[in-house]
């Protein structure tokens, strides 16, 4: 995916060793390299002593390629992986929108929810609360469409990914 | 058996071999310092923290072994972050040992608390907050692994109070195995074999030598690769000493102050071997026109500094020493390898560096009794027999010590090269003299940054470190002077010292020499005195006031686009 100045969006996996701190290697060497962040999303992998790291960045190769090879450098960091460099992959983001539900609009909202696939999670009088998970794509559609009815909070999630397994 | 975590890390140093430490003391390391009263373990007590940091960087750079560091918390500890940064910058192997407060108080806003830790955390190679008592004794042999493997650089150790007065257990040593760090010494066959081919095909070869060459040992094989293939090689200021600097291939120092000639030969080459070298801004002026006809090669032990500035043809991720031993192997197996023909088929190449030497060689104008600082450096190079152990601090003092002062061996030059640091070379000189109590060591500094950690002559004399100091007076700041005479109209804005101490006296009020020189016939009587002392002697040179530093490539400039005197 391009941004508006032609730089690749990249969505990098990083496993990393479970210890205080290393959150802010990996922030710091972003912010003080001059290298932009887009998301970030951190939770422990099946071993609690290894943390999987998602983040989505963009530049031109050089930089990603910079951008790679520091983070391979820091001492706590396992692997190192360009996800979006895989011959294919899944990825996934998780809203959660409070959106203005009245009378008049209450039943399209639940319409729209239920194209998207999306969940309602909280019940107002005024206002229904909704999950919808997918691509950055589809997040953002759903966003497009629900705004002109009127979302009053959102949390996005940031991104998720990994790569499918080979087919043979 | 248990023993105290002040006697872990005691018993840690001894078992890395550390004979030397440089520091100061305070209230969250005063059970470290106790326990070095039943040490062998040298300690050296600094006026500054900052001096601290400076003296085991030129420790560990003239003994190819990890400098040590301790200090106390807060201030102590901010105290040393130039001196990491600049051993960060440099890649300089070194372990600093911060006392934190205890481990209950931590986040509490304590007295002398600080976040050494984050603060550090960009310019350590890495570093580590010790909080369970059981992890100390790992994690310092895991810092001396981390400093002194791979691209070697500082780490620092942050140890809580309470942590180092716990009982313990001391493991024994193991080999230390990390699953996520292991750096790769060995060349890949595959790219030695395209290096070499690479060098064959050259006609206009030029090796590009940097600190790496200095820090992996490399010298040798660097040499007997320039001298196999007869290739001209040019330094980095890091990379000084890496080749003989009056040997006939070498072109001196390239970059901003570099050779005319060594700044011709890259951008003429058409293949640049770089050997431990990062292509820094200083080296390379404006990107696109730096060796814009070559091919190159680039050996580093670091995979994130190949292709970082420059996109390189023949990548090589590896130790210095492995890499030239393998591509000397290389050419010594060929049987199809005519070196004799190959040298001479470099002999025109070197013949138009030379027509570039004698067109603008480094030089100076000599002006009646007025001393020119690059004459002073000449004679402190001519009277030393060429062997002495130089630092520097930083500015036209550096430039006119790497111009003038041609290096030989290896570990014989300390400077900060990467950041810069006024203030390096005084404390710099202490380390190395406490590393190498036979050499003669010099600071050759500027007045103005002489001043920025003068107060080590107590150091110097409490320890009876003879150290040399020749200060280059011309009462400016002079580079930042140099830098306002040509593209700021000569407006000396804060650069003119005023008010600056009589060295002489200084020297004498510390209990060490002072001697001036006014005028020329004064420089050698003065240096000759000054070696022949066995004390700390501070050389007060008044030089030529507005004497500058050329050649020059203005910043971001080609580095063909050079101001010659």
């Amino acid at each position: 995916m391009m941004n508006k100045d032609n730089q690749m969006k990249h969505t990098i996996s990083v496993l990393l060793q479970n210890k205080p701190g290393v959150l802010s290697r990996v922030t710091g060497l972003f912010s003080g390299r001059g290298f932009n962040i887009e998301s970030l999303c951190v939770a422990s992998t099946l071993d609690p002593t290894v943390s999987c790291l998602t983040l989505v960045t963009s530049g031109e190769n050089n930089i990603i390629e910079q951008i790679t090879k520091q983070l391979h450098k820091l001492i706590d960091v396992i692997k190192v992986v360009d996800i979006s460099e895989e011959t294919d992959y899944v990825e996934r983001e998780m809203v959660i929108l409070r959106v203005k539900a009245e009378a008049n609009t209450r039943a399209e909202v639940l319409r729209v929810i239920d194209i998207f696939r999306g969940k309602v999670v909280d019940v107002s009088p005024k206002s229904y609360a909704v999950e919808i998970t997918g691509s950055t794509n589809k997040i953002q559609a759903v966003i497009d469409i629900l705004k002109p009815i009127g979302i009053q909070e959102i949390v996005r999630s940031g991104v998720i990914a990994m790569a499918r397994a080979k087919k043979n | 058996m248990k023993v105290t975590g002040a006697q872990a890390i005691i018993k840690c140093l001894e078992e890395q071999g550390v004979e030397v430490i440089f520091g100061f003391p305070g209230g969250a390391v005063i059970d470290i310092y106790d326990e070095l009263t039943r040490s062998k373990i040298t300690h050296v007590l600094v006026r500054h923290e900052q001096a601290a940091v400076h003296a085991a960087d030129a420790y560990g750079r003239v003994r190819g072994e990890v400098g040590v560091a301790l200090v106390t918390s807060g201030p102590g500890a901010t105290n040393t972050v130039t001196g990491i940064a600049s051993a960060y910058m440099d890649s300089i192997p070194m372990v600093v040992f911060t006392g934190q407060v205890p481990t209950k108080l931590i986040g509490n806003d304590a007295f002398q608390e600080v976040d050494i830790v984050g603060i550090t955390r960009p310019c350590t190679k890495h570093n580590y907050l010790v909080k369970n008592p059981e992890d100390l004794v790992p994690t310092i042999r895991e810092a001396f692994h981390i400093a002194r493997t791979g691209r070697p650089g500082p780490v620092l150790i942050d140890l809580p109070k309470d942590v180092v007065a716990a009982k313990i257990s001391f493991p024994k040593p193991e080999p230390i195995k990390m699953q996520t760090y292991r750096p790769t010494y060995e060349p890949h066959p595959g790219q030695i074999e395209k290096a070499c081919r690479a060098i064959m095909k050259s006609d206009r070869p030029v090796i590009y030598a940097g600190g790496g060459v200095i820090a992996s040992n490399a010298s040798e094989e660097l040499t007997e690769l320039a001298r196999k293939l007869n290739m001209p090689v040019t330094m980095t200021l890091m990379g000084l000493g890496g080749f003989p600097g009056t040997d006939r291939l070498s072109m001196g120092m390239l970059g901003m102050h570099g050779t005319y000639y060594a700044n011709m030969a890259v951008a003429n080459c058409d293949l640049l071997i770089a050997v431990g070298a990062r292509f820094d801004d200083r080296v390379t002026g404006k990107i696109d026109a730096f060796a814009p006809h070559a091919k190159i090669i680039h050996i580093d032990i670091d995979p994130a500094s190949i292709s970082k500035n420059v996109e390189v043809d023949i990548p090589m991720v590896a130790d210095c020493k492995h890499a030239l031993t393998a591509i000397n192997r290389w050419f010594d197996r060929q049987a199809d390898f005519d070196r004799e023909a190959e040298a001479a088929k470099h002999g025109p190449w070197c013949e138009q560096i030379e027509d570039w030497r004698r067109k603008h060689p480094l030089g100076y104008a000599a002006d009646g009794d007025i001393i020119k600082p690059q004459y002073v450096v000449q004679k402190l190079h001519e009277l030393t027999g060429g062997d002495a152990i130089i630092t520097t601090e930083v500015g036209q003092n550096q430039m006119w010590a790497a111009q003038f002062y041609h290096f030989n061996k290896p570990r014989a030059f300390m400077t900060s090269g990467g950041l810069g640091v006024m203030g390096y070379g005084f404390p710099a000189a202490i380390g190395a003299q406490m590393a190498a109590p036979d050499r003669t060591v010099i600071d050759i500094a500027g007045d103005g940054s002489i001043q920025m950690n003068i107060q080590e002559l107590a150091t110097a004399r409490q320890y009876r470190c003879p150290v040399k100091i020749a200060i280059l007076n011309n009462g400016y700041l002079g580079m930042v002077r140099q830098w306002q005479e040509l593209f700021y109209d000569k407006r000396y804005s804060h650069t003119t010292l005023e008010a600056t101490p009589d060295f002489v006296a200084l020297a004498r009020a510390y209990g060490a020499v002072g001697l001036r020189a006014t005028k020329v016939s004064e420089v050698e009587p003065v240096i000759k005195e000054a070696l022949a002392t066995d004390n700390v002697v501070m050389m007060d040179f008044v030089i030529a006031r507005e004497e500058g530093v050329y050649p020059m490539v203005p910043a971001g400039k080609a580095t063909t686009e050079m101001l010659l005197v």
